[in-house]
């Protein structure tokens, strides 16, 4: 069930858009549920108490208000009463939301009912934006108050899950000193390096917050450190039993960035409304620097990651199954209001290709009917309009335009009445449908009386699509169907983020391209890949300027003058091989927009023939 | 054959040719989606009989609408064309010849009704201006090519159907690779010298009765259209106006400043601007729902949720007569085939054929009818027997409930008119300024119960005369319009009153003398003042002496107020009512007016959820795999979930790439980012 998996990056889409701390923060969940695990072994049974946001916000993102003021360590030792004395009290809340959130799966189960039952238009809203409520609002109000009158408090406030200083604090206070002020100095220069044009306020913001996250990454990446290890257990343990609120973590965060002696010199007021500007703006300055490429975990391409996942049994497939017999009754009911002139769109969680795909096999088997699998990257219209005329109509003419061609459908559906066409589009809304044509040409073909359309979509602003204009052709009837069944065929296109791209299509394309062309042009375009590849590290690279390559190529004695070689790049463009920018100084600068793996196999492949 | 593949997107299934043959008819579905099949063939024949009225009905009603709008088009075209053949004849004034008779036409932004208009409007113009009406829109022409393109052929077509269908076709396709107004004008020559001499044909009796009729062009979304082909267009067609007269009408959904905000003054002044306005779409659902649901002639109603919902749809989102009546479709349609008992829902006569010939089951479920069993436990004991054991006494006693409830509408809606003729005029419209408004509140629940009809009641008992007089007039009217006897007598009653407001007149003079406040003039202190004044209102209010006007003006609100007590009864009240009145509102709004958003936010609610899960689900992987897999695996696998629920929240639109930095994303939803 992936959309477990979707709350955590729910979380941090919420606080910071990073897929390294999305996967930090999967890794540290998963963690905390062996460590709950092993705490209750003996009734073998796991518990998993609610860990706020901003819980979890906190591991990933800096401790920047503690590592800053470390140095102030000896106001910290006269708070420490004060810290502890405070989670217990919040312990007591956080009980009684577990308390409240048992028989979950009940609760699951009764709310897809519900969903169903009523269009859930009216009184979805309330539940839906629930989500996004605090529940301790006001005691954050008085909290940001009193933190507000009192900067020297907070201080300690947004120390006090710190676990090196309430539990040792003696034995870390030299170590992590001195290792904070080195490590502040590397980031310092670091981030310097990368972004020198930054503004003095922005370079505060990210360098407070690398500092812990560097503090963190020793830990938290698994560099085998195993002291580092231990701390960082005991850092989920502290925060697991303390349950310390988060709140206070998100208030007093943008509070301790201003200095005191600063805020001294404004009045209330004024202070408020700029800690309110700070405390909304923060969430955009801060996004981590941990990337991919830091994971030790490779890329997964679209086999494995298919293997992978048939290993994940599915759960709650007796509930699936038992909803999508529910859909299935409503097959006969699709087909009445097809046929009397309405079309069919169907919404909601989860993929529905299966439902009508089953839909197509029970009661499509005797008419015609085409499939169209919107999210297959290569569709369009035109493909659409093709496989009507030719294969349903038999026709074997070529068209003008698309338009042309839609005309000619509409016409002869109009002339033949006995002519009957099923349309089923999985993801109508898909990237290749979407676009205003596209749209306005199906919702033409959907509008012949006998033309029947069912439709799914799946993107969250895909009746943004349609104007009223088109959705009086298209005649909607919604229906629901939340099926909660992962969109594996709709995923597999090799168009998601985290898939390594194999790229074998492209390799093949370039190939057979190449293959057309003279043994000069072939040279041409291997000099222009080697010399990209040489500069694969060179971050400043913005291709190779026309002049050079001239150059170059004169001196391998592939072109004999300035005209052959642009004949040469014009016939590249054609094939859309290469592109061509302009630099700052005006000049050409050519590069190939494929990515650098393929590259590489391609010429392994073309030292391997020759 | 599958449907999925790595190099295809569209999968085409042809069933063999034999079986293609046997379609399955539609009302087949009908009955096979329930299992209560009841009847069904019959109910779907009935649907399809009321919707087909229905349908018919709308669309008389749209062509009355525009009758007028249509008229006065046609009249501005006439004017503005024999002006055309004065000024050609009076070769002098060439500066008039430049300027183009142009109709502005704002159709209000209802777009999606717009067609059904253009459609009857250009039909109208074939009939009574001219053969040549070309109607464009603006995603058909996006530059000048296809513009003349686009006009040339649809003229030729035109015509072309007239005269020698294959000789045109040829011809269009033709002029289809260069298409310029020289060429235009050519042809149009052409043709009217070509018509000329086949004057008396058969076919064009009105149109063609002048010489060279005019080309209409219908220009059906304006503020679509880019505007240097508009401006373009209009300057190339003014120079060509003397020998190809062009008339256009332009479609205007917003407001006409749209004209001048397009068309710069250079190009604005080429023409010869009117501005037509058609009906609102208010005023037009106002009279769909008179014809449709005000009314006796159609069996089937809406109930107030229903109803609510389909005029919300319609104030809020898109003001679309079109949508109305899909919606009114579509809770037909899901009443009889949701209710076994809509068979009774059609007209009186054949609904008492209907009921003899009614299944024991069918008996059975209007036993079951909550209304009914109300009406059953009213009766004495022995009726009641008989009412739950024999079926002919049920069916005899189904036939006078039938009767009933159809005496009851033809009376309600009598009274709901006459009330409406008050209520309508009163200062801040206590019970809506419309009568779907009042319609609804009656329909919800007893009127007389809601403090809205206790203050129009009181706003009633304050109004003049005159006003008093036109209202009664008014009602006189509703009512001597229908026959039926029991209500025959209120028209009677009425008129009474109305003989008695003009008998007040000659005895006001005599009223006039009397009642005079001598009293005020008297000297008195502080204390008496005060005395003497509150026993004044005192005796005003006690005062039985009203004037003979507000006694009568009492009586009437008063029979007012005892007409609605007596038969603007909810419908819940009537037994039976669940035949005809269809109530299922959220199904309605679950298909018309869907949330997709919604849905999604639902099924992604709450986040404890998917972290408890979670937790059980990998605690159930360690159970299962203590031995067997290596932690590694179980890290891959979760790593391969991650990746598919990332690449699962890219397909549903709530992140996206950004390139702003390695491996990021961007947040599109809940605030953006």
């Amino acid at each position: 069930m992936s959309y477990k998996c979707m709350y955590y990056v729910n979380v941090y889409l919420a606080v910071d858009i990073n897929f390294s701390s999305l996967l930090s923060a999967l890794l540290f969940l998963f963690r905390l549920a062996m460590m709950s695990k092993l705490e209750l072994k003996e009734d073998r049974m796991l518990e998993v108490q609610f860990v706020g946001d901003d819980d979890v916000l906190n591991h990933i993102l800096d401790r920047e208000a503690g590592a800053k003021l470390k140095k102030e360590r000896t106001q910290l030792l006269v708070n420490t009463k004060k810290i502890i004395k405070k989670p217990e009290y919040d312990l007591e809340e956080d009980d009684q939301e577990v308390l409240k959130d048992q028989n979950y799966v009940e609760v699951l189960g009764r709310d897809i009912q519900e969903s169903l039952k009523n269009g859930s238009a009216a009184d979805g809203g309330n539940k839906v934006y629930s989500f996004q409520n605090r529940k301790h609002s006001e005691k954050m109000a008085k909290l940001a108050s009193e933190l507000a009158k009192t900067p020297r408090k907070n201080v300690s406030l947004s120390l006090k899950n710190d676990p090196e200083i309430i539990n040792i604090p003696q034995c870390s206070k030299g170590h992590s000193a001195s290792d904070n002020v080195q490590l502040k100095n590397n980031d310092k220069s670091e981030f310097l390096s990368t972004a020198p044009s930054g503004l003095k306020k922005r370079l505060i913001v990210p360098r407070s917050h690398s500092d812990s996250e560097s503090e963190y990454s020793t830990s938290n990446s698994e560099d085998d450190d195993g002291v580092a290890q231990e701390n960082e257990e005991d850092t989920n343990e502290v925060i697991l039993n303390q349950k310390i609120p988060s709140q206070n973590r998100a208030v007093s965060a943008p509070v301790c960035k201003e200095t005191p002696s600063k805020k001294m010199k404004r009045d209330k007021t004024s202070d408020l409304v700029e800690e309110y500007f700070e405390a909304h703006s923060s969430s955009k300055v801060l996004t981590s620097d941990r990337t991919l490429q830091k994971l030790k975990r490779a890329k997964l391409d679209q086999q494995t990651l298919r293997n992978l996942l048939s290993k994940v049994s599915p759960s709650f497939s007796a509930e699936l199954k038992q909803l999508s017999q529910q859909y299935e009754q409503l097959f006969h009911k699709w087909m009445l209001q097809l046929r009397l002139g309405f079309n069919i769109v169907l919404y909601g969680l989860g993929s529905k290709r299966d439902l009508l795909e089953r839909f197509r096999t029970t009661v499509l088997q005797d008419s015609i009917h085409v499939v169209i699998n919107g999210f297959f990257p290569g569709i369009s219209v035109k493909s659409i309009l093709n496989s009507i005329t030719e294969e349903v109509l038999n026709h074997m003419g070529t068209f003008r335009s698309v338009l042309d061609q839609l005309d000619w459908i509409v016409n002869k559906f109009k002339e033949d009445s006995s002519l009957e066409l099923f349309l089923l589009i999985h993801n109508l809304d898909s990237q290749m449908l979407r676009g205003d044509k596209s749209q306005q040409i199906i919702g033409q073909l959907s509008s012949l009386r006998n033309i029947y359309l069912i439709a799914s979509i799946d993107h969250l602003n895909a009746p943004l699509m349609w104007d009223h204009a088109k959705q009086s052709l298209y005649n909607w009837l919604w229906y629901e169907t939340t099926t909660y069944s992962p969109y594996t065929e709709e995923t597999s296109y090799e168009n998601s983020l985290l898939v390594k791209q194999s790229g074998s299509l492209p390799l093949s394309s370039l190939i057979h391209v190449l293959r057309s062309l003279t043994p000069n042009a072939r040279g041409i375009f291997r000099l222009l890949i080697k010399y990209q590849l040489d500069n694969l590290d060179n971050p400043s690279y913005i291709g190779l300027s026309f002049q050079d390559f001239y150059q170059q190529c004169r001196e391998a004695f592939l072109v004999n003058s300035d005209l052959t070689l642009r004949a040469q790049l014009t016939e590249f463009r054609d094939h859309k091989l290469i592109r061509t920018k302009k630099g700052t100084d005006g000049v050409e600068y050519l590069l190939i927009p494929v990515d650098n793996g393929t590259l590489r196999d391609f010429l392994e492949r073309e030292e391997e023939e020759s | 054959m599958a449907t999925s593949s790595v190099s295809k997107g569209c999968f085409v299934f042809k069933p063999n040719f034999k079986k293609r043959k046997i379609s399955v008819p539609v009302e087949d579905y009908f009955n096979k989606g329930k299992n209560e099949s009841e009847d069904s063939k019959l109910r779907f024949e009935t649907y399809q009989l009321i919707w087909q009225q229905m349908k018919s009905e709308t669309e008389r009603l749209q062509e009355e609408l525009n009758k007028n709008l249509f008229d006065s088009l046609i009249e501005f075209l006439r004017k503005s064309y024999s002006g055309f053949q004065k000024s050609s004849r009076d070769w002098g004034c060439q500066i008039k010849l430049r300027e183009i008779p142009t109709a502005a036409l704002i159709l209000g932004v209802n777009v999606t009704d717009h067609d059904l208009t253009f459609r009857s409007l250009t039909e109208a113009l074939q009939n009574n201006v001219s053969p040549y009406v070309v109607s464009l829109q603006a995603k058909d022409c996006p530059d000048m090519k296809h513009f003349l393109q686009k006009l040339v052929s649809q003229l030729m077509m035109d015509c072309c159907v007239d005269e020698e269908t294959k000789e045109g076709s040829i011809q269009v396709a033709q002029k289809k690779t260069h298409c310029s107004m020289d060429s235009l004008s050519s042809w149009y020559t052409n043709v009217t010298r070509k018509t000329d001499p086949k004057m008396p044909r058969k076919k064009r009796t009105s149109s063609s009765q002048w010489q060279s009729p005019p080309v209409v062009l219908i220009l059906k979304d304006m503020e679509s259209f880019t505007t240097k082909v508009l401006q373009d267009f209009i300057i190339i067609s003014s120079q060509h106006l003397h020998e190809f007269p062009l008339i256009l009408i332009f479609g205007i959904a917003t407001s006409p400043i749209i004209i001048h905000r397009l068309l710069p003054h250079a190009v604005s002044s080429l023409l010869c601007i009117e501005l037509f306005q058609s009906l609102s779409c208010k005023e037009h659902l106002t009279t769909v729902l008179d014809k449709l649901l005000l009314t006796t002639q159609f069996p089937f109603k809406l109930s107030e949720k229903v109803l609510q919902i389909l005029t919300n749809i319609f104030l809020y989102h898109d003001f679309s007569i079109q949508n109305f009546i899909k919606g009114l479709q579509l809770s037909l349609l899901e009443h009889f085939y949701s209710q076994p008992l809509s068979v009774l829902c059609c007209n009186l006569p054949e609904a008492k054929r209907r009921i003899n010939f009614l299944s024991d089951n069918q008996c059975e479920n209007i036993r079951r009818l909550p209304s009914f069993r109300r009406y059953v436990e009213k009766q004495a004991s022995e009726k009641q027997v008989a009412l739950l054991t024999n079926e002919r006494f049920l069916k005899e006693e189904i036939q006078s409930l039938l009767e009933n409830l159809h005496v009851y509408h033809s009376n309600y809606f009598l009274v709901l008119r006459c009330l409406h003729q008050f209520t309508s005029s009163l200062p801040k419209y206590p019970l809506g300024r419309q009568i779907r408004e009042l319609y609804c509140t009656c329909l919800e629940k007893n009127i007389w119960d809601s403090e809205e009809y206790v203050s129009a009641l009181q706003l009633l008992r304050m109004l003049a005369k005159d006003e008093l007089m036109t209202i009664l007039q008014k009602c006189f009217k509703i009512f001597k319009s229908t026959s039926e006897k029991q209500l025959g007598s209120t028209a009677k009653r009425i008129e009474e009153f109305l003989a008695q407001f003009q008998n007040l007149d000659e005895a006001k003079e005599e009223e006039d003398t009397s009642g005079s406040l001598s009293k005020g003039l008297q000297k008195t202190d502080l204390y008496h003042l005060q005395k003497s004044l509150l026993e004044m209102k005192e005796l005003r209010r006690t005062n039985k002496k009203q004037t003979r006007f507000e006694v009568l003006r009492e009586k009437v609100v008063n029979f007012i107020d005892s007409l609605v007590r007596e038969y603007l009864l909810p419908p819940e009240t009537q037994p039976l009512h669940e035949v005809v009145y269809f109530t299922a509102g959220h199904t309605l709004r679950e298909h018309l007016n869907a949330a997709p958003r919604i849905a999604l936010h639902t099924a992604l609610n709450n986040p404890y959820y998917y972290l408890k899960a979670f937790a059980t689900v990998v605690t159930a992987a360690e159970k299962m795999d203590a031995d067997s897999a290596t932690s590694e695996e179980r890290n891959e696998i979760i790593h391969a979930r991650f990746i598919r629920a990332v690449s699962e929240l890219e397909l549903l639109g709530f992140i996206k790439p950004t390139k702003q930095k390695t491996d990021h994303v961007a947040r599109l939803t809940w605030g953006g980012c």
